[in-house]
């Protein structure tokens, strides 16, 4: 009964020397009915050359209320970004 | 096509070798050895100017270099995940750290003497780094090249204040300009010497340039952070410790001094108390960790046995 198959997240890498990336989700029975359903769903125009398939129950994923929790202490640490150190014109490149 | 052909294609073509292509013993185990030798400077690295981070001169100061020796550590954290992915375990790593069959870079066998060299090691160390870094993300080895394009994202804040410590000191009292020129004398010829031998006796150049693991010789590596340092340092108004440093007309590069070779070998084969100490730190850290790592363990057990 296809209702009870599980999801699967889809990676994509477009080529060699990139990263996968998050492209989807597909329900199949296992991962290698996922990895074909995958590939004729998401690469029929040559968007990759490779896939990954990772069962989505398997993924633990952030709380959003946790949002500002997690994220907002960074805010005010803009010394972590080149541009908090004001240098001379001549060496403002580095 | 056979999977050698198939390698070297891909490397002729200048793509990327992804960690499930087959790759020839020889190359897998040339990155291994060095993108863990990358890894564990990164986390020794943390060391000398960790030591400043109590003794900073003032909470600005203290949580800046705290952010960068805490970029350094994720540093290492990239780079030992790239390593795992050309299928070695990450405990054993650290073992071969730990048991000195590993290297790291002997940079960092020389003490930060003072709150200058905070400065001198973000400008000239960061910045040697750098010039070494940034053609090391166009690495033939996809995870090696990903992990640097990430880590040279944040590199740029890390010369910039160091360069900025040194600019503020050589801009204050007489004692604070010394102090800059001091930690410029001691930091220089180790920061060339960062970029490894010359090339006429770098035995594994031509074979890592042709698999695409280098893409300039450490001779080029060097020149390049030369001609880019020399500038910063007029700036400051400091000297450089070079006597044979000048402007070289016809090559359209500045010429420099022979540095101390038998050091830097003294250096690499980790010869000294620093090295023993740095080793003896980190090891430390490991062992006072284990029992956080026991609990983890034991509080996944628990729950797993609980589901
Ligand atoms: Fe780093
Ligand atoms: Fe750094």
């Amino acid at each position: 009964m296809t209702g009870s198959w599980p999801m699967w997240e889809v990676f994509v890498r477009a080529r060699r020397g990139v990263d996968h990336v998050h492209f989807g989700s597909v329900h199949a029975a296992d991962g290698e009915s996922a990895l074909q359903a995958a590939r004729d769903l998401f690469t029929r125009r040559q968007e990759g050359v490779s896939i990954w398939v990772v069962r989505s129950s398997d993924v633990v994923a952030s709380d959003p209320d946790d949002e500002a929790e997690l994220f907002e202490p960074a805010a005010d640490k803009d010394y972590r970004f080149p541009t908090h150190y004001e240098l001379p014109a001549e060496v403002d490149h580095m | 096509m056979e999977a050698q052909d198939r390698f070297d294609a891909i490397i002729a073509a200048d793509e990327r070798i992804e960690a499930d292509d087959w790759m020839p013993d020889d190359y897998r185990s040339t990155l291994i050895r060095q993108v863990a030798q990358h890894a564990h400077s990164e986390i020794i690295g943390m060391q000398p100017e960790g030591e400043w981070i109590p003794r900073a001169p003032s909470l600005r100061r203290k949580a800046i270099l705290t952010a960068k020796v805490q970029d350094e550590a994720g540093h290492g954290l990239y780079l030992y995940g790239a390593t795992e992915t050309l299928g070695v375990e990450r405990a054993d790593l650290l073992d071969l750290l730990h048991s000195r069959k590993q290297k790291y870079s002997s940079i960092f066998n020389y003490p930060a003497l003072t709150w200058a060299d905070v400065g001198a090691i973000g400008w000239l160390v960061d910045g040697a780094a750098i010039t070494n870094q940034v053609p090391l993300c166009r690495c033939s080895y996809g995870p090696y090249g990903r992990a640097m394009v990430r880590v040279c994202k944040e590199e740029s804040f890390h010369q910039r204040q160091g360069f900025q410590i040194m600019l503020t000191l050589a801009e204050g009292t007489d004692e604070q300009k010394a102090m800059a020129q001091g930690a410029l004398d001691r930091w220089w010829w180790p920061s060339i010497m960062m970029f490894g031998p010359p090339d006429t006796e770098s035995v594994h150049n031509a074979r890592n340039m042709a698999w695409g693991i280098k893409r300039y010789t450490n001779d080029e590596l060097r020149q390049n952070f030369v001609d880019m340092t020399i500038p910063q340092a007029e700036l400051l108004g400091l000297t450089m410790p070079d006597p044979d440093l000048r402007w070289n007309e016809e090559r359209g590069h500045y010429d420099y001094g022979e540095p101390d070779w038998e050091e830097f070998m003294q250096m690499v084969r980790g010869e000294g108390e620093m090295p023993a100490q740095r080793i003896r730190v980190r090891k430390s850290a490991h062992d006072d960790g284990a029992w956080v790592r026991e609990a983890a363990e034991a509080y996944a057990q628990k729950h797993e046995a609980a589901a």
